[in-house]
């Protein structure tokens, strides 16, 4: 049944029923909402078999996700920006350990100078952390992922962060289709551990591992992440067939309507193809039509699973294209936009011009008429390589 | 915990087992079934007193739980001497995540035991002064005040040794260490600083509290019985020589840890929700210039270029210790 929920609450609510064993956080923006609605929901008795822990930092947070999750529970925290940076150490860690933690990260701008607002600067800075991150567009995809995440996480025995844009998703309130307990009991079953503390099996977890075996640890790791982009199809497939509805496509085609997008085709060598990660894609989707109806092709696809990289269905999805605009919510100082690079090295060889848009840092919002100029000047061709959408030239002190 | 004075023990007898005893008045360590929870094959160092105290401590816990235990571990030696991939010493439900976080660890292990209805397994956090005093200090607070059901031991050797003897914040006044050397006006570690963990510990009002010296294995096995008797967080933190960063004998180790306590440097003592509740007297008081002399760390207080400046003040630190905790057991006044 369609219900109206902020994208925080519809989130805590798929989380409950999860069956999480054990919920740790500490309180950053955005993140906060999430995290406050499930401690209530253990506190009530709503959410049962589940200890919340209030600690002391993120560190923490992640610390005893690492203990929960290696002892045998599903576990399940949340953070953003200076959180995600200051738990670093143990996201290594986590990952490392093979543990299928799923984390919210409420995407936010990393300081200084300090600043709460949207970008997805946090989690793109974890992008070699060896954690899945899947991206969601709207308040229904945030909630669907985070029941495929844990179905994912746990198969391939790996950590899932699932990235919602902080305030434009999470502080929302949006008509989603929650989901019944049965059929998420159904879709993901009891959580069985590769390896877990025991007491009728001792074991050691987190040994020195030595020069003659570390490669052949981070080999594996890395073939691990390689077969996840079939593991993550797979559980989108059976997740469609679960609850009706698509969640967890490495890209996603974007047609006029969501019925038109299975529809897709790959894209011809007259269209552009504008590569887009989170929120921004609905602004995008409001674009459309309007460039298209100015005579522009174009096409849209989102980049649902930003680790691992969807390198294939990328170059499967841009077709014949030679012009692709990718719009980058984070920026490589020196460099340019960080999906825009990823969206490089996976198309390769083709030959294709990459034109990149920095755009929405730090909450700064991408605004449908700023968007549809700069895809307007894409497709004449004027674009350079590196684009600051919406740049102030006074500010920065080289108005013309 | 009844605490049984045995009558006629020698000095220097302390940590061997009288197996002529019935088995529930031996140590753990003289029992011919003892746990070894951490057991031969790893890679310590000859005389490492964190090894005999790891041990000893986790046996007696293993037998306080009915086998029922889980270790977290920080990084430091400990875990690096015991658990080189593809070996491991531990015969325990083991795990090392990170240097700072092995009570937070621990928590996360407990709240899962906890969630499924297992609060008889029983979690222990390990680590060493480093991992406790200085890094892990914010986890370990945490876990304090959230009052976790975890005990946590720090095996305190006063430095960090598994990376060459450097500072920490246990190290006492005066040592030499590799980032605090012996020379200039105020050789070694400066006077005024460094902290007491087990009065960190007591400021958080947990169940228990407790000091122990690896040289005093009943006393030892004792504090970590009455800790696994309570419920909520627990902290013990045990004094261990380490031959390489202090400079002593291999085989002075024991011998070490008891002078340490002897001359009032190191008292012993436990305490219950912020109150110290006992206090194990120094028999046989010796100067502290016999605990400090052997060891090469505070050589430069000795000699014709020594330091009477500094020892007077490490004797007033003795005093100051025998009359906080009255280790000298003297009536007081009512």
């Amino acid at each position: 049944m369609p219900e109206l929920l902020e994208g925080s609450q519809s989130v805590a609510r798929a989380v409950a029923m999860c069956r999480p064993d054990v919920v740790c956080a500490y309180p950053i923006s955005p993140q906060t909402h999430i995290v406050e609605a499930l401690a209530g929901m253990v506190r009530t008795g709503k959410l049962k078999h589940c200890d919340y822990i209030n600690v002391e930092s993120e560190y923490a947070a992640m610390s005893v996700s690492i203990g929960a999750s290696a002892a045998g529970g599903r576990v399940y925290t949340a953070t953003a920006s200076q959180g995600l940076l200051y738990m670093t150490e143990a996201i290594y860690n986590a990952s490392g350990l093979g543990l299928p933690i799923v984390m919210t990260v409420a995407n936010r701008a990393l300081g200084g100078p300090i600043n709460i607002w949207n970008d997805q600067s946090d989690s793109l800075s974890q992008r070699d952390s060896g954690w899945l991150q899947l991206f969601a567009a709207d308040n229904q995809e945030a909630l669907d992922l985070h029941i495929l995440a844990y179905r994912v996480a746990e198969e391939l025995s790996v950590p899932v962060m699932v990235c919602m844009d902080g305030f434009v998703l999470t502080h929302a309130s949006d008509v989603v289709e929650m989901p019944t307990q049965e059929q998420v009991d159904k879709f993901l079953p009891p959580f069985t551990p590769r390896q877990a503390l025991s007491i009728e099996h001792p074991g050691s977890i987190g040994m020195m591992a030595g020069p003659e075996i570390f490669t052949e640890t981070k080999y594996l790791a890395h073939r691990t992440m390689l077969s996840a982009r079939g593991v993550i199809e797979k559980a989108s497939s059976e997740f469609e067939a679960q609850f009706g509805r698509v969640a967890g496509q490495l890209v996603r085609p974007y047609g006029d309507t969501r019925a038109d997008d299975a529809e897709h085709r790959p894209a011809q060598s007259d269209e552009i193809v504008v590569v887009a990660m989170g929120s921004v894609l609905g602004t995008l989707q409001a674009v459309l039509p309007v460039l298209r109806a100015e005579g522009i092709n174009i096409q849209l696809l989102g980049i649902g699973s930003y680790r691992p990289f969807p390198n294939q269905r990328l170059v499967q999805a841009v077709g014949e294209a030679k012009r692709v605009v990718v719009i980058d919510r984070a920026i490589q100082l020196g460099i340019g936009g960080v999906l825009s690079d990823d969206v490089q090295r996976a198309l390769g060889s083709k030959p294709v011009t990459v034109d990149s848009v920095v755009a929405g840092l730090g909450g700064r919002p991408i605004t449908e008429a700023s968007l549809e100029d700069v895809l307007r000047r894409a497709a004449k061709g004027e674009l350079e390589d590196l684009t600051f959408m919406d740049l102030n030239q006074e500010v920065v002190g080289e108005a013309a | 915990m009844v605490k049984v004075n045995i009558p006629f023990m020698q000095t220097g007898t302390l940590v061997v087992g009288n197996r002529l005893l019935d088995k529930e008045d031996r140590t753990v360590q003289a029992w011919r079934d003892r746990p070894s929870s951490l057991t031969h094959g790893h890679r310590a160092c000859q005389g490492c007193a964190e090894a005999l105290a790891a041990r000893w401590v986790l046996d007696t816990a293993m037998d306080a739980t009915g086998g029922k235990l889980m270790v977290a571990n920080a990084t430091g030696c400990l875990e690096v001497f015991s658990t080189l991939y593809p070996e491991s010493a531990w015969k325990i439900p083991w795990i090392h995540s990170l240097f700072a976080n092995s009570a937070s660890v621990a928590t996360g292990i407990a709240a899962v035991n906890h969630a499924r209805g297992r609060d008889d397994i029983r979690v222990i956090a390990q680590g060493g002064d480093g991992g406790t005093a200085d890094i892990g200090l914010a986890c370990l607070s945490g876990m304090f005040e959230r009052n976790d059901d975890v005990l946590y031991v720090c095996y305190d050797n006063q430095g960090y040794m598994n990376t060459g003897a450097q500072r920490s914040s246990a190290t006492p006044p005066a040592t030499r260490t590799a980032t605090t050397p012996a020379v200039g006006r105020d050789p070694g570690a400066p006077f005024g600083q460094g902290k007491s963990v087990p009065k960190i510990a007591m400021a958080h009002e947990i169940p228990y509290v407790a000091t122990a010296s690896v040289a005093d294995i009943r006393d030892l096995e004792r504090k970590v019985r009455t800790a696994m008797s309570h419920h909520g967080a627990r902290y013990l933190h045990v004094l261990v020589t380490c031959p390489l960063g202090w400079g002593t004998k291999s085989c002075d180790s024991i011998k070490m840890a008891r002078l340490a306590v002897r001359c009032g440097l190191f008292p012993l003592f436990e305490a219950e929700y912020g109150e110290v509740t006992d206090v194990t007297p120094i028999r046989d008081r010796v100067p502290v210039e016999e605990y400090l002399k052997p060891q090469r760390r505070f050589a430069h207080l000795f000699g014709p270029h020594g330091d009477e400046v500094a020892l007077e003040r490490i004797r007033q630190m003795a005093e100051r210790n025998i009359r906080q905790y009255n280790l000298l057991g003297e009536e007081v006044a009512a």
